[in-house]
């Protein structure tokens, strides 16, 4: 039986008029409260990945749990789907399986909590919020492991419960969560800050409840999700084609030498419905890399990137869901079947961006970007000090922003909205470290009419004794270029020691010694390049060359001769343009700097590590799927028995 | 004694206000701001006040003044040719910057980044480092950093920046730079970090380093230009700055840190709103102050205006203390439109500006503006003159807003009405930031309304946020100036010191913050300010360790060095994280900046009062006007401002116009005249 929800004064709500005027205002509230989510917990977060980088996310949703304002779409009906008991007043639920809310939140290390709001005796709306705990215990600082094969491995799961329960704590259960992780302070208040933003969320829902009218609220937030609905059903009429429309894109490897993984995608217009397909994708990895996406996250996903383009100051929520269809098939990568483990999801979660680039660009020039920063790569240090003390750093790298219709990509920029970097001062001051270098890389960002963006370089000088891990991706698979652009270079990560030997660290690794004065290069990739190089102007070439983001030798990538002492050869570079024009044949769609069989061919020569093996699939997982999709038809047919 | 005179260099015009020193009366005046050097503009206003007050400029002994070049040039993008020295790996500080991408998800599709204000073709490393604890890891590279420095003579640098790693934290590689940065390129201004914000965040202490050195140049000769031009008629002339947090600054003060002039404008606003509102009895205020393309508001609790640690011009955001105030981009020339896609009506963020400006002011715009919907309401009668030159057009306001009330199936009026509610809600939104989102309870306050807009919109705010009296200051356009001219001197010395309570004597604290203190009080003796004329509050930012940002809390040396030790701050800081956060950690807390903050004496300004009425404004009605208000036509009387009188009660619907501004008082509401000839709003 689903979550029961129990209201003192229960009454339905009535739809009324509400004027277009005041539907704006309450839009433009909504905004407020959900900027002032992100402020509040920003300010009283104390774990660094949450306070400087941002790595949250906020919700308001409606009575029926749809996401009236707030960035990766509701999962509140699949919660209640799968909690068994009451929400009541003062109830404020906390989870972090993600097999336990269909994928709301992708990892254990994400803490999501759901406040139900209720005024006068029955519930009104919803607020949620959800951030990215440093640690939550398991194997590997961080909780992370590269080489998990389980769930079990990575951290304590909370199940969905109430952590408060008529606004009263149980400490008990918070204590419990708390002893399993290794920085129970930063968890501890890291919760009462996300437990703060939700409760502001409340307020200011019953405000305009009050100002306006629970009614007009009501309906209010109705015929926002109706404008979403109808913006986003001419767009899809606009620009979704009724052929199909195929992309690949692929995850380099899963931490067990495996790769790479496949993740594909169809997708086409039905009458006024767009589908998407991800028939053909790969089975689940025995290995961390399975990221549990959550259809309606999928959803948002796609809308946000199409509406980006024609209306970015709308407040994008649910409305459309009913115009997107997302079929995923049980067992594979992005709908793994438990106790598959997640806890490298993040470099899948941020490919589907590029696979979406893809898909929607191929035929509209104006969504096509390049392949970009899609990921959010991580760095753990951890271990003793000499004072006895355990230091614990969880970091996010950022890298190139892809070129795109509108201009250039940024140079080590987050492709995630919000995130910022940590200052290297503050690193270097509260952590036993040092960063000797902090820049872009040259040459890094894919040549093209709009340079793709560099990706960074951080050198970390070591100053204590301890372990690291790296999760990142693309040092295999190139961030493609489009439109005749080049791809980005790829990542990579070299471990220097103090007596001078060079270690070239694999991409996903955990337990890594490091001594103290060993220096790691921590290298991300590029954004792949828009457009024909060729067409780029001479003097943003020279630009760029002068302001050391782009070298001599790179500048004739883009047919541009320049001296070392940046001044362009007019002849020279004419005579070099109008060769490679003349050597070029038509500009590729998309540029991958070869298939997949080359890149493994060359790749030992060009990156210094070997290829990954093909993968292996379970086959348990295919017996479960299929006893599954067995019980599932028999479960569902007996519900519509009992429901009559 | 003599005269003292403020003076507020606005976008339109230039507000003068003089002030007889010996009895504390005033004379205004009012002229053209004169852009392409504003110098001009306030050398004829001098002469206008001068002339009609009959008095001789020789006898104006202080010039206060708020100052907006520091701001234009940073959004003009018209400053120096700035050369960076960064430490080795660390060239690209400003092209990274926090990483971040503005907007949602998807953001960065649609974003551009703009160039750094240090190109970084101007951008050298220096061979160096300093560890975070200011030991020093590798000495500095002399024979590299002069080599680089002569690269950088080549390339016409105009000023020349030094921000190293951890230079908060020892400056001795910095000072080194800049000693041969003088060899190097004599006769360069050299800013350095350390001295700019001795803080950390390597990031946002070199952009503010940057900033500083990229308006300094325009600043300075704006002010030496100034000073030579005042000092012809004015021999013993005093030229002071207000600075962004509201305190003042000799020219010269102000020319070696220009950083902190970048919120000098509305920061003269606040002090004035502070001013006229005390001398009418309120200490507790929102300011709200509303122009043409942009409204700011600010919090004053108890008389001081809150602070805050940064300063946001454009897209670049320094860290330089400035009075707390929000802005929002929606002002009288803000543009309504309706997207096609979504059918919303959105007012702003892009506006009309002053040229072409509204439809109204007939100048050849044609987009409907919050004006143009004032206008079709009535609430801006044709008797009402935009600083006494401009004519309004009803016509063209009407054919205006007439678009919009097409694309949504409104009548003419009805939409006016929609454009104003949404402009009003969207200011109602930073007027929340400022207060319910601090924690403030906006009853508590009253709401005080100025620039050349906010008249017109201060009821209906005031109305949104349950904040009364609203005040509308006599002469709303010259509040800034009044804010200039009642300011005191002011310079603060702050220091990193991060430290946890457990490793920290209190007596330690106390004695870095009288440090500090004597390290202000000189910079101040040295402004002429004696130190029998000077006092000091002492303040400490400080956090849950392990925490983001820090709150200040007020701290007493006195009292540190009694037994009450640090206990008393802790109390403060988690009584003020409740208040703001609504709930406070059972953890450790550490320190993070202290700052000693001193001030000059407060000069003798009394208000002007204006002369008692008996009873009915009657003599001060000059006709009636049909208005659209509360969704219904209705009937308001028109009053002359100059001829109301105090203790004069105005029943709302009503328009009070006078030379500068009008304002509108709703139905259910009255407006009383003060002695001071505030009008003092609220709900009957």
């Amino acid at each position: 039986m689903p979550a029961e929800i129990v209201e003192t004064r229960p009454r339905p709500f009535r739809k009324v008029e509400v004027d277009p005027i005041t539907l704006d205002i309450i839009e433009n509230a909504m905004l407020n409260a959900r900027w002032e989510m992100d402020a509040v917990l920003f300010r009283t977060a104390m774990s660094p990945g949450i306070r400087e980088q941002h790595d949250e996310f906020p919700m308001i949703a409606n009575v029926e749990g749809k996401m009236v304002v707030g960035q990766f779409g509701s999962f509140i009906h699949g919660f209640l789907e799968a909690y068994k008991g009451t929400i009541e007043e003062g109830d404020i639920f906390l989870t972090s399986d993600p097999y336990a809310c269909n994928g709301a939140i992708s990892h254990a290390n994400d803490w999501l909590i759901l406040r139900p709001i209720f005024k006068d005796g029955r519930l009104l709306s919803w607020s949620a919020m959800f951030g990215h705990m440093t640690d939550v215990g398991g194997k590997v600082p961080g909780s992370l492991p590269t080489d998990a094969k389980q769930i079990f491995e990575e951290g304590i799961r909370v199940p969905p419960l109430k952590i408060y329960e008529r606004d009263q704590l149980k400490s008990e259960i918070l204590e419990l969560i708390l002893h399993n992780c290794r920085l129970p302070q930063w968890n501890r208040s890291d919760f009462n800050a996300i437990v703060a933003a939700v409760r502001t969320a409340e307020k200011r829902v019953i405000e305009l409840a009050d100002r306006f009218g629970d009614d007009v609220y009501y309906t209010a937030l109705d015929s926002l999700l109706e404008r979403n609905h109808r913006a986003m059903a001419k767009l899809i009429r606009d620009t979704v084609p009724t052929t199909k429309q195929v992309f690949e894109d692929y995850i380099c490897d899963d931490g067990l030498g495996m790769g790479p993984y496949k993740i594909r995608c169809t997708m086409w217009r039905r009458g006024r419905k767009v589908i998407f397909d991800f028939e053909g994708t790969d089975p689940q990895s025995i290995g961390p890399i399975n990221f549990y996406l959550n259809e309606e996250m999928f959803k948002m996903f796609c809308g946000v990137f199409m509406i980006q383009v024609f209306d970015p100051q709308i407040m994008f929520n649910d409305g459309f869901y009913d115009l997107m269809e997302v079929r995923i098939p049980e067992g594979t990568l992005l709908k793994p079947v438990a106790p598959a483990a997640l806890s490298c999801r993040t470099h899948a979660l941020g490919r589907i961006f590029d696979i979406l680039g893809g898909l929607l660009g191929q035929g509209n020039p104006e969504f096509l970007c390049a392949a970009g920063f899609s990921d959010s790569p991580h760095f753990m240090y951890s271990g003793y000090r000499e004072s006895g003390e355990w230091y614990q750093l969880y970091q996010i790298g950022f890298g190139g922003i892809p070129g795109k219709p509108s201009g250039d990509g940024p140079d080590g920029h987050s492709l995630w909205p919000s995130f910022t970097n940590v200052p290297n001062e503050y690193l270097e001051s509260y952590f036993p470290l040092r960063i000797e270098t902090y820049e872009t890389i040259l040459d890094s960002g894919g040549a093209g009419q709009h340079r793709g963006g560099n990706g960074i370089r951080i050198s970390y000088r070591f100053l204590e004794p301890g372990e690291i891990s790296i999760h990142d991706d693309r040092w295999l698979t190139y961030p493609w270029g489009v439109n005749g652009g080049a791809p980005g270079m790829r990542s990579r990560k070299l471990l220097i020691h103090t007596d001078g030997s060079e270690e070239l660290l694999p991409a996903k690794c955990d337990r890594i010694q490091v001594a103290k004065g060993d220096l790691l290069h921590y290298d991300t990739w590029g954004g792949g390049g828009w457009g024909d190089p060729l067409q780029r102007p001479i003097e943003e070439v020279a630009f760029d060359v002068e302001a050391g983001l782009v070298s001599p030798g790179g500048a004739r990538r883009y047919g541009v001769v320049i001296g070392d002492d940046f001044v362009v050869d007019d002849s020279a570079t004419r005579r070099l343009r109008g060769r490679m024009k003349r050597g070029k044949r038509r500009l590729a769609l998309f540029d991958r700097g070869g298939d997949i069989e080359t890149l493994r061919r060359r790749c030992v020569a060009e990156t210094g590590l070997p290829a990954p093996r093909a993968p292996e699939f379970q086959t348990w997982v295919t017996a479960s799927t299929a006893g599954r999709r067995a019980g599932t038809s028999a479960r569902s047919s007996a519900g519509r028995n009992s429901g009559r | 004694m003599g005269y003292r005179l403020g003076v507020d260099v606005g976008g339109t015009f230039t507000d003068l206000l003089l002030v007889n020193e010996s009895d504390g009366s005033t004379h205004t005046a009012k002229v053209p701001s004169t852009p392409e050097d504003s110098s001009i503009g306030v050398l004829n206003g001098i002469a206008r006040v001068c002339d009609s007050a009959g008095v001789d400029p020789a006898q104006i002994s202080q010039v206060m003044h708020g100052t907006t070049v520091a701001t234009n040039t940073m959004l003009t993008m018209t400053g120096a040719r700035v050369g960076l020295i960064t430490t080795q790996g660390y060239r690209q500080v400003l092209q990274i910057a926090r990483s971040f991408v503005p907007g949602g998800l998807g953001g960065w599709v649609v974003y551009n980044q703009s160039k750094p204000l240090a190109p970084l073709a101007l951008t050298v490393e220096a061979d160096e480092r300093i560890g975070a604890d200011g030991t020093i890891v590798r000495k500095l590279n002399e024979r590299q950093i002069r080599a680089a420095l002569k690269t950088l003579a080549t390339k016409g640098v105009e000023a020349i920046t030094v921000s190293l790693i951890n230079s908060f934290a020892n400056p001795v590689h910095e000072r080194a730079v800049a000693r041969i940065a003088r060899q190097v390129l004599p006769g360069l201004p050299i800013s350095l970090s350390s001295d700019v914000v001795p803080e950390m965040q390597e990031y946002e202490r070199t952009v503010t380093t940057v900033a500083d050195a990229y308006v300094k140049p325009r600043v300075g000769s704006y002010l030496k230009n100034l000073q030579r031009e005042l000092k012809r008629s004015m021999k013993k002339v005093n030229l002071h700055v207000l600075r962004s947090d509201g305190g003042l600054a000799s020219a010269k003060a102000a020319q070696k840190f220009p950083v902190n002039l970048l919120m000098s404008g509305p920061a003269g606003g606040v002090s004035g709103a502070i001013w006229i509102a005390e001398q009418a009895g309120f200490k507790n205020l929102i300011t709200f102050d509303m122009g043409g393309t942009s409204t700011d508001v600010c919090l004053v609790e108890g008389g001081r205006a809150q602070l805050r640690r940064e300063t946001t011009v454009g897209d670049v955001t320094v860290r330089a203390s400035s009075v707390d105030v929000r802005s929002v981009g929606a002002g009288g020339g803000s543009i309504a439109h309706v997207p096609e896609l979504t059918r919303a009506l959105r007012v702003g963020p892009d506006s009309a500006g002053a040229d072409p400006g509204p439809a109204a002011y007939g100048q050849g715009g044609a987009a409907p503006t919050v004006t143009d919907a004032n206008v079709v309401l009535g609430y801006l009668p044709s008797a009402a003159r935009l600083g006494g030159e401009l004519e309004l057009n009803r016509d063209n306001a009407e054919t205006a807003v007439q678009t919009i009330a097409d694309a949504m199936g409104l009548s003419l009026e009805q939409a006016a009405a929609g454009i104003i509610d949404i402009v009003n809600e969207n200011m109602f939104g930073a007027l929340r930031l400022v207060s319910v989102e601090k924690g403030y309870d906006p009853r508590d306050f009253a709401l005080i309304a100025f620039g050349g807009a906010g008249p017109l919109h201060a009821n209906a705010l005031g109305r949104l946020m349950s904040s009364w009296p609203v005040i509308i200051p006599p002469g709303p356009g010259v509040l800034c100036a009044y804010g200039d001219a009642t300011t005191r001197v002011r310079d603060e010395a702050s220091r990193t010191f991060i430290k946890r309570f457990s490793d920290t004597k209190a007596t330690d604290v106390a004695g870095h913050l009288d440090r500090l203190a004597r390290q202000a009080g000189k910079s101040l003796t040295g402004e002429g300010v004696s130190s029998r004329e000077q006092s000091v509050h002492f303040e400490a930012d400080i956090r849950y360790s392990g925490q983001g940002l820090s709150l200040t809390v007020d701290v007493d040396p006195a009292a540190l060095r009694r037994r009450v030790g640090l206990d008393a701050i802790a109390a403060q800081f988690d009584e003020k994280h409740e208040q703001l956060f609504t709930f406070t950690l059972d953890a450790e807390k550490e320190f993070v900046n202290l700052r000693a903050v001193v001030q000059g004496k407060a000069p003798q300004v009394v208000a002007a009062r204006i002369g008692r009425g008996r009873g009915d404004p009657k003599g001060a009605a000059i006709g009636t006007q049909m208005i659209y208000a509360d969704r219904r036509r209705q009937r308001a009387t028109v009053y002359d401002r100059p001829r109301l009188r105090a203790g004069h009660v105005i029943r709302g619907p009503a328009i009070v116009i006078e030379m500068d501004s009008t304002t509108v008082v709703l139905p259910g509401h009255a407006a009383k005249v003060d002695p001071l000839g505030n009008l003092l709003i609220t709900p009957v």
